[in-house]
């Protein structure tokens, strides 16, 4: 039989989250068998969907699991990981990876990587590569020789693959407790958008490059021009000069649009999984090194708000 | 409540180029600005504000060489009463080495809650947090963006993908690791230095935390590396040269013609 990855699929109000399915595209890469564990309340659907791309689905249905909840899946992973011997436990890089790996790992004594864009195992060793300063540099590192290891994969960097067969599904019966010292109470859903950036044809978005405050309303004045909406990036809305609701990327909005006009905005990878599949991509950026340039079609380094000037200039003389 | 907060002194890569040497594992930083860990800071601004509304002592820890003492006279200077540094060379130590280095510090420390940035700018790792929490024994929440106190419990929300958020209760004492944008960091004011210079920086070496070198380094750690390498992605990006006049005029013309303007 051939050693084992076990993956946690991760799921939210009843949907299946998309790291879990690359994840078993990792274990096909690896040549692993892939083994999915699943904690949840109603899980049984969301197992069969699951058995259609792994080897093996393990599923526990419990009332306290309707939310996710680290203080009652580290036990049971626990458990699971000690019985079924993986060679690589893996989660996505995600807010249930984040809360979950780390600490699980620790009890278990299995080394951990988080964060990680490629794997590879030799014999005990596993090697993996990841991006450090902003993605600026890589670092492909090692980890210490053990039977198991542990990883957290950067959501969207491998493919879905596509489903292969039925594999087996087994409904495990586990002793469950509630945890006397963390209660998950209840989910915020994001506020109603008082302007909804995924409708949009064209947004211009500015970053961290802003600097200002007071250089937004020129920069919305030419999203308006464009017959656009403003957005952003995060480092924006951290600092309360734009809604959360116009802020693109992992933990914002995901847009396609026309055309995206990426004002100082370095690039990091949580931004750009909110916006590389539009149409036109053109990033201005004081930095000729920022990773938006790899993802940009067309990229100017400059000075941001001399290129905006410059345009609204254009766009006035036009009509 | 007394609260601790550990902290970090980063390269700011923004601004900064990098080189790797021949070796692939030594990199050069160039024109980096170094300060603390952007997540960290607003951490530290959180156990401030919690200082400042519930009384108590705020402890400030960080683990390197003598020039992240800069990070601590900030926490100090910002409002913190004390400061620990344990004195171990970092190059070659991941998440978990530092956390159980963090670890000998804090349970000698008296806490309700402990705060870190949920990650480092540098390493991007988000490691150290949830280990010290079960290191310590005490729960945890990742990625918060938001603190209460009740009575016994604490009520936080975590941020989620897509904008949502979890509603978490944690029983004290606990370990949170903080997300950006939960407050607005304040400045280092000159009244702040200067009571800084007078407040208490401790130095810990490894020794007095009973480490070894089997805890700590590259011993102590999970992950090594191997080389560094700077991405040859080919650029996808068309550079458009010239002043931003001549710059803007060939996006004029290309929004034109791809029908994006009228």
């Amino acid at each position: 039989m051939n050693p084992e990855l076990l993956a946690l699929a991760e799921h939210r109000e009843g949907e299946l989250r998309e790291v879990t399915f690359e994840l078993a595209g990792l274990a096909r890469k690896l040549e692993l068998k892939a083994t999915c564990v699943l904690l949840g309340f109603k899980a049984q659907s969301m197992a069969e969907k699951l058995a259609s791309y792994f080897d093996e689905v393990f599923y526990v249905e419990h009332d306290l699991l309707k939310h996710f909840n680290s203080d009652l899946y580290q036990p049971l992973l626990a458990k699971l990981t000690k019985e079924r011997r993986p060679k690589l436990v893996a989660m996505g890089h995600t807010s249930i990876g984040m809360e979950l790996a780390p600490s699980l790992a620790a009890e278990l004594g299995c080394p951990l990587i988080t964060d990680v864009l490629d794997v590879q195992l030799n014999g005990e060793k596993l090697l993996a590569r990841r991006q450090i300063y902003g993605g600026k540099v890589e670092a492909l590192m090692e980890l210490k020789e053990s039977p198991c290891h542990m990883i957290t994969m950067r959501p969207g960097v491998l493919r879905q693959p596509e489903p292969k067969g039925q594999g087996k599904v087994t409904k495990v019966d586990m002793e469950l407790k509630e945890s006397l010292r963390k209660k998950v109470v209840g989910y915020v859903e994001p506020p109603v958008a008082e302007v909804d950036i995924t409708k949009a044809d064209v947004i211009v978005s500015i970053g961290r490059g802003i600097r200002d405050a007071g250089n937004i309303p020129a920069v919305e004045e030419l999203a308006r021009m464009l017959g656009g909406v403003l957005a952003c990036s995060r480092p924006v809305v951290d600092k309360g000069w734009l809604p959360k609701d116009r802020q693109v990327g992992n933990s914002g909005k995901t847009v396609k649009p026309k055309l995206y006009l990426a004002l100082g905005i370095s690039g990091a990878f949580q931004h750009v999984v909110g916006m590389k599949n539009s149409d036109l991509i053109i990033a201005v950026n004081k930095d000729p090194n920022a990773p938006i340039f790899n993802v940009a079609h067309y990229g100017i380094v400059d000075d941001l708000m001399k290129v905006v000037e410059a345009l609204k200039n254009l766009l006035k003389a036009r009509s | 409540m007394d609260l601790v907060v550990c902290v970090k002194r980063v390269a700011e890569h923004a601004e900064a180029e990098f080189e790797v040497d021949e070796t692939g594992k030594k990199l050069k930083v160039k024109g980096a600005a170094y300060d603390i860990n952007e997540w960290d800071d607003y951490a530290l601004e959180e156990a401030l504000r919690l200082k400042e509304a519930l009384g108590g002592r705020l402890t400030a820890v960080t683990v390197g060489d003598e020039d992240s003492e800069e990070v601590l006279r900030k926490c100090l200077a910002k409002g913190a009463d004390e400061a620990i540094r344990v004195d171990v060379p970092t190059e070659e130590m991941d998440a978990y080495a530092v956390a159980k280095v963090l670890h000998r510090v804090l349970k000698k420390l008296n806490f309700d809650l402990v705060l870190m940035g949920a990650q480092a700018s540098d390493d991007g790792y988000a490691q150290v947090g949830p280990i010290l929490a079960f290191l310590l024994g005490v729960p945890h929440a990742t990625l918060v963006k938001k603190v209460e106190v009740l009575e016994e419990w604490i009520r936080v929300h975590r941020e989620l993908e897509g904008g949502a958020e979890e509603v978490v209760e944690l029983r004290v004492p606990a370990l949170l690791t903080i997300q950006t944008g939960i407050n607005e960091p304040r400045y280092v004011s000159i009244m702040g230095l200067r009571r800084a210079s007078k407040k208490p920086l401790k130095v810990l070496s490894p020794g007095e935390l009973e480490l070894t070198s089997e805890d700590v380094g590259r011993e102590g750690s999970w992950a090594r590396l191997v080389r560094y390498e700077i991405p040859r992605v080919e650029k996808r990006a068309l550079i458009i040269e010239g002043p931003a006049e001549k710059a803007a005029s060939f996006i004029f013309n290309l929004l034109k013609e791809r029908g994006v303007t009228a």
